[in-house]
Parts: structure tokens; C-alpha cells; sequence
């Protein structure tokens, strides 16, 4: 639980945020405000819930039959995402998401960037043109690409895969990007890329990252929540956290000596 | 003598641990399926050289016995006898209208000698079988002249039976005139037994009739005719057997003909096996509807029972919630594939036929009662039968298939704020369809050589007209049908004369199998193109 109140605009304020699998609680009581157009990352050791926290924010754990949720996530209108009347289907197409291990479609890296287009119902050409133009530029993607968008995805190699299924995110058009351990299946210099496009893009996006890899976290984002036992232990500004972290936990997390 | 013992010791550790590792289990795997390849590969050799060999023309042998008896035919086979007795010959010397029997053995020791007569001819007639034997002479009103042979007889023969198909044709579509009337004069009296409109039918069809009484009698008059050019035939000792040529079928002679000659014979004789009608109760003649009537089902099959299974697959993986109902479902399902499938038949007969058929019927022809339209085996219900029988290995399959899409991708559709149902259809449904095609081929050969419940669901031994023809509506599915499957079991053990119809049994398996092949290498190469596209490369 953050002790002091850290000035930012929220895109996103989530409190009392308890979840269940089944009998078992995985999360505890989460109080935390994501701050609009920075980058979040999100630390902690396997099975601290960080993951589980992130796929809350677009309901993705609503698939799971066993989970229950209580508690509020509210976005920047002030609406309540897990309010009865809520669609999560419009919601995440607010709320993008990018998983751990690349997930394109087995199909033309076209028809991979506009899929969420299409499932919306847009049809145009025109308009499908410009966003896959526009989304793999942002993405970095484009000249890597360009020539051979007809062809199947499953081609690219793993980090550039990784790539695409941000710019299939991007084209929706969404405001807030989740990223679950993206590159943890990646080679360093496909890491050094996505880490690179995370930069380009904040500022424009809100960004959670979940990672497990402290350098980059401290190397990308503005803000950092650790995470331990189902439990927020801190969040505050990146800098903060690795370099005078308020918490025993987090230090000792930070600097080595468990996790 | 060092070195031996070093030699002897590693080989005594290397046995040891060929045992100790469990490396024998890779011999007894590789004995399995040796043993299985041999079984399939003999009975496929089997197969293909009785199914080939038999419309090869064979030449004509004369074998004279000791007690002076002369025998022309085909050499079938050579055998030992039983007991150390010498070898024996059988021969099949046809000509069933004059010898008690078409098939004969021959004892080596009784052969004087066998020779092989240039002149011998095999005729292969429209009944009684095949007459082996020498011309005499032709006999024709329109012939005269010396020196005449079938070359000449064939000519108004030719010209007879062109003249007696046109007739028949104009008997049938005149009959199908009449029945036509008939069902519509039904129609109306059902409706309304005064309808003004009867008595202006009944005269029509009384003038129908009376038009058709005139052709019939042309046509029986032409028929006598036709009998009138005849070949008179001896057999080997003289017996003299006028066949007119009408009835011949095709003849030649196998003792002039090189491999050339044979090799075109071979091929118009293959060509008739998937052209022409079957003649002689079956046991000689052509497929050709037993093929249509095969792919005919199999086809109406796959339209039953690919929609049903996969629908209901996609229902219990991706929609119905985990439980003990769903493992109930789904362990009836593979029970399913266990049911006999005579059961199969059983119930098709009882539902399909009787009470869907019969409903259909006393809905929409309640005035053809009681001559039932659809409430009597047809290909429809043998399809639909088939269908159902093979519905759980298409849902077996679809379901592995569905499972077998990883679910980050499922996710992926989702987290992009694709509906469960557009997951399903755009990523789910085409990622899995080639393991869900590869159930279908399963089904599809499974349903191809299934015999058992179209016996009782409509398949018949001689179909008067195919299930697709030229009449409007095209398709017609209420009518019974013929199938190799059947085909094969009744040829070979319903006919009175089993060694006659022994070559069409082989052949018969060879197109079944041939059928089956084709129709699965088509679905194959679907599927491949299919994971080429939706699954792209692997690795």
C-alpha cells in the first residue's frame, strides 16, 4: 500500500481490488492510480500477482470461470470497468494488450494489423492501408516489412513478431497498452528494440509493463508498483524506488537479497 | 587372442545393455508394423492383380481328353491336387445354355493335349455368359453372299440395336408423361374429387396410353426383327447354338489378338467398367451406377454429418462449461463410435425412413398413398444415416482440433476486443480446420466402406435410374441406389454362379478402393493447402 500521494493526472484508479481464484485470493486489497501518457512498470517475483493484476485491467480474467473480483477499477470518466452494464469487448479495445510470448495470427502480416479493425467492422481499404502504414511505423516495423505484407507473420522472427503484435495493438486505437513480460522471449537486441519503441511511445500511450527484469524496468518506465504475496508493497517514481526505495522489502527485492 | 576376449567381452556388455535399455522395444515396434505392412501390402497385391487381370482377354484354349472329349475355354488356374494326385487344370468353358456347369477342373494325367485355335472366338453375350467357340455361319435377312462373318452380320445388328435404343428411350420419357399425369390426376382428386380439371387429364392420359400401346407394339415388332441376324456358333464338339447378334455383346478372337490388340481390348473394356451399365444379375458389364451411387453417398454424407459434428464440437469445447454433463456428452459421444453399425442402419430404417420419410409423405403426398415417395430407403436416408454414424469421429476430431489452438492466440483475438464468436470463426475455426479435415477423411472412408446399414436405408441390387440425372430437379435423393460396397457382397455371394462373378468381385473391390483413395488424396491435398495457409510455417 503506497503510504504518500504521488502528483499525477490518473487514467486509471484502482482500489480495494481483491481477486479470487476460486477459494484461494491472489490479490489483496490493491489501492493504485496509473498515471496517463508515462510508463508503469510493475516488479515483483514469480507468482506475486503482478500478472494477474494486469490482465485486471481489461477483464481479460473474466475467461477464467473461477476468478472473482471485488473491489473498483475506474477509468478516467469515472466509469467503473467492472460495472454490470460495462462491455468488456469495447473496453479492450481501449485497452490493448501484448503477452509474453508473441501471439500473431497465422495470417498475412496485414491482415494481422488490421484484425481488430476488421472485427470492428471497418472494411475500407483506404482506411485499412493508413493504419497498417501507420501502426507498423510506430511499431518500428515498417521498413522491416513493408515489402512483404502480404506474406504470412509467421515468418518474422520472434522480435519482430513481438513488434507486430504491439502495431496490431496500436491500430485499434487504443489509449492504454499492458504489456505482460514482452520481451522475456526475446534476445537482447530484440529487448534493446521493444525497449526503445516503449520510449517512443510513451507520451503517447499509457503503459504497464510487467517485468521481471529490474535493468529494464528502471531503463524504461517513470513509475514502478512492486508487487509481493498478492500485496502492492510500494509504488512510486522509478527513480525513487531503485535508488531509495521506503520499504525493507522492496530494497532487499531491488538489490538482490530474495526474488 | 587378447583382442578376441577384449572383442568378445564388449559384445557380451553391448547385449547386456541393448536389454537394459530397452532397445528391444524398438525391434518389437518395428515388428509390428512390418507385420502390418505385409498383411495390408498382400491383401492389396491380392487385390490389384485378380481386379486387373480380370478384363484381360485370355486366350482360348482346346483340351482334349482321354475319353475323347474336347473342352475350349480359358485357362483359369493349375493346382495340386490333394493327396499327391497329380496337378489339375480348371477351366471355364462357358456356354451355360448347352453345359451343366461353366467351370471344370481337368486332371493333368487326363490331357491328351491342349492347343491354342486361331479361329476360337469368345462371345460375350446379353445372357447366358460367355460362349466360346468357332463360326459356323451367318444367317441375316438382309445379308447375302458367301464368306460372311460377324464384321458383316454386325452392320444391321448395329443398326437393330441403335433403332430399339431409340424406342426404348421413347417408351420411358412417354411412361414418365403418364406417370406424371397420373400423380397430378392423384393430386387433384385428393384435393377436390369433383376438380373440373380431372376428366380433360384422364382423357389426356387415355390418349397417352393408346399412343404408347402403339409404340410398344413398333418396338416389340422391331425386337423380332432384330432376332432375325443371327450367328450361328459350334462349341468345341460340334454342338451348333444360334445367338442372334443383337445379344452378342462383343466378340473376338483371343488366339489372333498380339498384346497390341489386347491392350486396346483391355481399355475399352475398363472404359465400359466406368460407363456402362452392369449386365448378366451384375456379374458382368459396367459400375458405373454403383460408382455414382457411391460418391453420391458419400458426398450427401459429408453434408450431413460434417456441419452436425462440427457445430456440436465447437458447442462442447468452446461453449458449453466444463462439467459432468459435458463428460457425460462426450463419453457418449465416443461410445457412439462403438454402436454396430447394422444398428446404425436399424435406426435409420426407423427413424429416417418411417417416421421423418413417412412424415414427409403424409404431409406433401398424402395422395400417392399408400405407393410411398420418401417414406422408403433412398440415398437421402442412407446418407443420413451414414452421417450419423460417423458424426462422433468428426466431433472427436474437431474437438482435439479446437483444443489443440494455443490459447495466448485465443487471447491475442480477445485482447483485441474480438467477441468470443469472432475469435472463433476467424482464428479459431480456420487455424484447427486442417486437423478437423483430417477427422472428415476419417469419416469420409469410414462412410465410403460401410455396408451394413445401407442394406436396410435403400441400397438395391439393380437401380432402375441413377440418384443425379438430366431431369429436373437434377438430384433426386428420395430414389434407391446402388454401391460398390453392396455390390461386392452381393455379386459375390447372392449370385447363383459364385466362380463366374469371382473377377467382377475383385474388380468391384479395386474401384471401391480406388474411390477411396482418390476421394482421400483430394481431401489430403485440401487439408495441406489449408495449413499452408492458416497455420503458415511451424517451428
Amino acid at each position: 500500500m503506497t503510504e504518500q500521494t504521488i502528483e499525477f493526472s490518473p487514467v486509471m484508479r484502482v482500489s480495494d481490488l481483491n481477486l479470487f481464484y476460486g477459494e484461494s485470493q491472489a490479490l489483496f486489497g490493491i489501492e493504485m492510480d496509473i498515471p496517463k501518457h508515462q510508463v508503469t512498470a510493475l516488479i515483483g517475483p514469480s507468482g506475486c500477482g503482478k500478472s494477474t493484476f494486469l490482465r485486471c485491467l481489461n477483464r481479460m480474467n473474466d475467461l477464467l470461470p473461477i476468478v472473482s473480483i471485488n473491489g473498483h477499477i475506474s477509468l478516467e470518466d469515472g466509469t467503473d470497468i467492472y460495472e454490470k452494464h460495462q462491455d468488456p469487448i469495447q473496453l479492450r479495445r481501449k485497452i490493448g494488450m501484448i503477452f509474453q510470448k508473441s501471439n500473431p495470427f497465422p495470417k498475412s502480416i496485414y491482415e494481422n494489423v488490421v484484425f481488430g479493425l476488421r472485427i470492428a467492422g471497418e472494411n475500407r481499404k483506404v482506411v485499412l492501408d493508413a493504419v497498417v502504414e501507420d501502426s507498423l511505423k510506430r511499431a518500428a516495423l515498417w521498413d522491416e516489412v513493408k515489402d512483404r505484407l502480404d506474406q504470412s507473420a509467421m515468418g518474422l522472427s520472434g522480435g519482430q513478431m513481438q513488434r507486430l503484435c504491439i502495431a496490431r495493438a496500436i491500430a485499434v486505437g487504443p489509449e492504454i497498452l499492458l504489456m505482460d513480460e514482452p520481451c522475456s522471449a526475446l534476445d537482447p537486441k530484440s529487448t534493446a528494440k521493444i525497449e526503445d519503441l516503449i520510449m517512443e511511445l510513451r507520451g503517447k500511450y499509457t503503459i504497464v509493463i510487467v517485468t521481471h527484469n529490474m535493468q529494464q524496468a528502471s531503463r524504461v518506465s517513470d513509475y514502478t508498483g512492486f508487487f509481493f504475496e498478492g500485496k502492492l508493497i510500494e509504488f512510486d517514481r522509478t527513480q525513487q524506488i531503485f535508488t531509495n526505495p521506503k520499504n525493507q522489502q522492496t530494497e532487499d527485492y531491488i538489490t538482490g537479497r530474495f526474488g | 587372442m587378447q583382442s578376441s576376449k577384449r572383442e568378445k567381452a564388449y559384445i557380451k556388455k553391448e547385449a547386456k545393455k541393448f536389454w537394459s535399455e530397452g532397445e528391444y522395444n524398438v525391434w518389437f515396434s518395428t515388428l509390428s508394423i512390418g507385420v502390418i505392412l505385409l498383411m495390408a501390402l498382400t491383401l492389396l497385391v491380392v487385390i490389384l492383380i485378380n481386379g486387373l487381370g480380370a478384363l484381360w482377354a485370355s486366350d482360348l484354349a482346346l483340351v482334349q481328353t482321354k475319353d475323347g472329349r474336347k473342352y475350349l475355354g480359358e485357362i483359369k488356374q493349375e493346382e495340386q491336387r490333394p493327396g499327391g494326385k497329380g496337378a489339375r487344370i480348371q477351366l471355364k468353358i462357358g456356354n451355360r445354355d448347352l453345359y451343366p456347369l461353366d467351370f471344370m477342373w481337368v486332371d493333368h494325367e487326363q490331357i491328351v493335349s491342349i492347343s491354342y485355335p486361331k479361329d476360337a472366338v469368345t462371345l460375350e453375350r446379353e445372357e447366358y455368359g460367355n460362349f466360346y467357340g468357332f463360326l459356323d455361319n451367318v444367317k441375316s435377312p438382309e445379308l447375302q453372299g458367301e464368306k460372311l462373318g460377324f464384321d458383316e452380320l454386325s452392320v444391321p445388328a448395329e443398326k437393330a440395336k441403335s433403332l430399339a435404343e431409340e424406342q426404348i428411350a421413347e417408351i420411358r420419357s412417354q411412361a414418365d408423361d403418364m406417370e406424371s399425369i397420373r400423380l397430378d390426376m392423384l393430386k387433384l382428386t385428393y384435393d377436390d374429387p369433383v376438380d373440373p380439371e380431372i376428366p380433360l387429364l384422364a382423357t389426356e392420359l387415355d390418349q397417352l396410353k393408346e399412343v404408347f400401346h402403339k409404340t410398344v407394339t413398333v418396338q416389340e415388332k422391331s425386337h423380332v426383327e432384330a432376332l432375325q441376324h443371327i450367328a450361328s456358333m459350334v462349341d468345341a464338339e460340334g454342338r451348333v447354338r444360334e445367338t442372334p447378334m443383337v445379344l452378342i455383346h462383343r466378340y473376338y478372337y483371343p488366339n489372333q489378338m498380339g498384346i497390341g490388340a489386347k491392350m486396346i481390348h483391355y481399355g475399352a473394356k475398363l472404359l465400359e467398367l466406368f460407363t456402362d451399365d452392369p449386365r448378366e444379375s451384375n456379374t458382368e458389364g459396367g459400375l458405373f451406377p454403383a460408382l455414382v451411387g457411391t460418391v453420391t453417398l458419400v458426398f450427401t454424407m459429408s453434408l450431413v454429418s460434417f456441419p452436425l459434428g462440427v457445430m456440436a464440437a465447437v458447442y462442447l469445447r468452446e461453449y458449453a462449461r466444463e462439467g459432468v454433463m459435458v463428460q457425460i456428452i462426450r463419453v457418449a459421444v465416443n461410445n457412439l463410435a462403438g454402436i454396430p453399425s447394422i444398428v446404425w442402419g436399424i435406426f435409420g430404417l426407423a427413424f429416417f425412413v418411417y417416421v421423418v420419410g413417412g412424415g414427409i409423405d403424409s404431409i406433401f403426398f398424402p395422395e400417392r398413398m399408400p405407393t410411398p415417395t420418401f417414406g422408403t430407403g433412398g440415398i437421402l436416408w442412407a446418407s443420413a444415416t451414414l452421417g450419423l454414424l460417423t458424426v462422433p469421429v468428426v466431433i472427436v476430431a474437431t474437438e482435439e482440433a479446437l483444443g489443440s489452438v494455443p490459447s495466448e492466440i485465443r487471447q491475442g483475438s480477445l485482447a483485441l476486443g474480438a467477441t468470443q464468436f469472432q475469435t472463433l470463426m476467424r482464428v479459431i475455426l480456420p487455424m484447427s480446420s486442417p486437423r478437423i479435415m483430417t477427422g472428415f477423411i476419417l469419416a469420409m472412408s469410414r462412410a465410403a466402406g460401410e455396408v451394413a446399414p445401407l442394406m436396410i436405408t435403400g441400397v438395391v441390387k439393380l437401380a432402375p435410374a441413377l440418384p443425379i440425372d438430366g431431369t429436373f430437379p437434377f438430384f433426386h435423393l428420395e430414389r434407391k441406389f446402388m454401391h460398390l460396397g453392396f455390390h461386392i457382397y452381393d455379386v459375390g455371394f447372392q449370385s447363383p454362379n459364385v466362380e463366374a462373378a469371382k473377377p467382377m468381385v475383385f474388380v468391384t473391390t479395386l474401384l471401391l478402393l480406388g474411390v477411396v483413395i482418390l476421394m482421400t488424396s483430394a481431401s489430403i491435398y485440401l487439408r495441406n493447402r489449408m495449413k499452408k495457409r492458416f497455420t503458415g510455417r511451424t517451428f
